[in-house]
């Protein structure tokens, strides 16, 4: 089971809310599919994220895929570290290898994302 | 003999195979009032010896610009090429258009393309370059779809002595993106910058000479790109890049340019090849194909396709570029030249073209009539004069030289209608001493004449 305390989207990202600040990463589903990954574009610091829109991108040894974002708001830190450090996020899609904080306007930023459960019978239909 | 190469038993083979009794049946479908049933209007056909006199006769109707006395540049020029460039070039190994789609098979063709690679990049001072492109003027639009990309911005500042072919070119690439393509104009010959670049912009282009064979100052447009996070990007000629500092040693992003002028003729136009540099940062980011080296299984020297998850058969819509193929064959041309030619070899062509420029220049502009259009800026192996009389002169002096079997004078109105009266002059290592000569008496006897009439 994958952690209770956040929501995920269909594109397997993954948001967890703290007042108005939400931190975003992909899941380990999505690490799972791209295999050994070898390249982390992100965003700089203080643009805008809108749900749906891609924000950087990930590759791996066989594919590259946008990374979208599950929310609106603004950029407020990246974990630019995670480019040079990829293992962090191969490893550790849930903890260290977080993507972005974002500012959110509040807690209807997670309407219509899923939660961990919903999120798990979707992964279950894709295997 | 017959075009079609199928014989009758040939197509009684293929009647029988599909189940059809006739070719009238196999088409049956189509209604009878579309059918034609009358001859087609040809005439006769030729004998093989009289289409080739036919083919001859229609071919000397061409003006060909290597027939004579050659000054005309605009960003293609009669440069020359070693006997080395044809014969490698026309190996049966070699004699392709494509890049190919089983690269690694293909161990010969990816080992020019990363020498190509590899000069192109030193050349223009830069890290990385890719198996080239179509042309200068596409080239220019990649480059700008790189900045897009990289800078997540909407704006392009281009320079108004950027080639026009380059400018139109990205304004077609640009036209459905949302882009802002904004002119900055030429001043005394040159580019100004001035409140042209801002923190909008996403990449400025300026062009090394620029349009009118003028020498651009790099700093400047690097400074105003650092100051407002736009990428820099120049679009240079091949050959100056032998005598002049390259965008890369002035901390450029992007260098881009037309390759005509090594080892490729001119071709009524075309086919040429473009190239495209760019610092390592971007290797990503760039359009087409790379090549790279490794190891075979067995320990020795390899070269690969390499970061082709940039690329259409990947990426599919959101690949960097839609470029299919670029013209590889040209591009082969330009990197036996260059490594014929060698880093000396280059720097003696453009000293060579810049004195008869220099030589033609002295001499045209001791004649009353003719003046250097901007005698503050430095030029290249181009530059603009000025006829006082304007553009009726000019087309005079034109028309006086191609009568005398002298392909020269491009008048500059056509893109800047600003430069009534002005018109350019190119030379290459080709030009001779006796060509400049010849000119200098055709513009004599113009001018002299006018006076006298």
């Amino acid at each position: 089971m994958r952690p209770a305390d956040r929501s995920y989207s269909a594109s397997h990202e993954w948001v967890q809310l703290d007042g108005d600040l939400a931190t975003v990463g992909i899941t380990d589903f999505a690490i799972e599919q791209l295999g050994e990954l070898v390249y982390l574009d992100l965003p700089e610091d203080g643009g805008a994220v809108s749900r749906g829109e891609a924000f950087g991108e990930v590759e791996s040894v066989k594919a590259v895929s946008d990374l979208n974002s599950p929310i609106d708001g603004e950029i407020v830190e990246v974990n630019s570290a995670l480019a040079d450090e990829l293992s962090a996020l191969q490893d550790q899609p849930f903890a260290g290898g977080w993507l972005l904080k974002v500012r959110v306007s509040g807690p209807e930023a997670l309407d219509g994302l899923h939660d961990a459960e919903a999120y798990e019978k979707l992964v279950e239909a894709e295997h | 003999m017959p075009y079609i190469q199928n014989t009758d038993a040939d197509r009684a083979a293929m009647l029988e195979a599909i189940g059809v009794s006739s070719v009238d049946e196999l088409f049956h479908s189509i209604p009878e009032d579309l059918r034609l049933r009358e001859a087609l209007p040809l005439e006769p056909g030729l004998t093989e010896a009289e289409l080739s006199a036919r083919l001859a006769e229609l071919a000397s109707w061409n003006r060909p610009a290597t027939g004579g006395p050659n000054f005309l540049g605009g960003g293609f020029y009669d440069h020359g090429w070693a006997a080395a460039v044809d014969e490698l070039a026309g190996r049966s190994e070699f004699l392709t258009a494509y890049t190919p789609y089983q690269p690694e098979c293909s161990q010969g063709t990816l080992q020019w393309i990363y020498e190509f690679q590899s000069m192109i990049a030193e050349l223009c001072g830069m890290e990385t370059a890719n198996a080239s492109m179509y042309d200068g003027a596409s080239a220019c639009a990649e480059a700008a779809l790189l900045a897009l990309g990289a800078t997540r911005r909407k704006k392009v500042v281009v320079s108004a002595g950027l080639h026009p072919h380059s400018r139109e070119t990205m304004a077609t690439y640009l036209r459905y993106q949302g882009v802002e393509l904004v002119e900055a104009p030429l001043k005394d010959g040159v580019t100004d910058w001035e409140g042209a670049v801002d923190g909008d912009t996403a990449a400025v282009f300026v062009q090394q000479p620029n349009f009118l064979g003028l020498v651009e100052r790099l700093d400047p447009v690097k400074a105003a790109c650092e100051e407002h996070g736009a990428l820099a990007v120049a679009s240079v000629s091949p050959v100056a890049m032998g005598l002049l500092r390259s965008p890369g040693a002035a901390g450029f992003d992007v260098v881009v340019g037309e390759g005509q002028g090594l080892g490729v003729p001119l071709g009524y136009g075309g086919p040429h090849f473009g190239f495209f540099a760019a610092r390592q940062k971007f290797v990503r980011k760039l359009p087409g194909r790379l090549v790279g080296t490794s190891v075979d299984r067995e320990g020795r020297r390899a070269y690969t396709l390499t970061f082709q998850t940039r690329e259409q058969h990947i990426r599919r819509e959101k690949a960097t570029s839609n470029i299919c193929t670029n013209n590889a064959l040209m591009a082969l041309r330009g990197c036996i030249h260059m490594a014929a030619l060698g880093p000396a070899g280059l720097e003696e062509v453009a000293c060579v073209s810049r004195q008869r420029a220099l030589e033609l220049r002295d001499a045209l502009c001791a004649l009353d009539a003719v003046s250097e259009a901007f005698p503050d800026q430095a030029f290249f192996q181009e530059l603009p004069l000025r006829l006082a009389g304007g553009d009726a002169a000019v087309l005079r002096l034109k028309q006086a030289a191609a009568q005398a079997g002298i392909a020269a004078v491009l008048p500059m109105s056509a893109w800047h209608p600003e430069l009534d009266g002005v018109f350019t002059l190119a030379c290459t290592e080709r030009t001779s001493p006796e060509d400049v000569r010849r000119l200098v008496d055709v513009a004599t006897q113009t001018f002299q004449m006018e006076v006298a009439l």
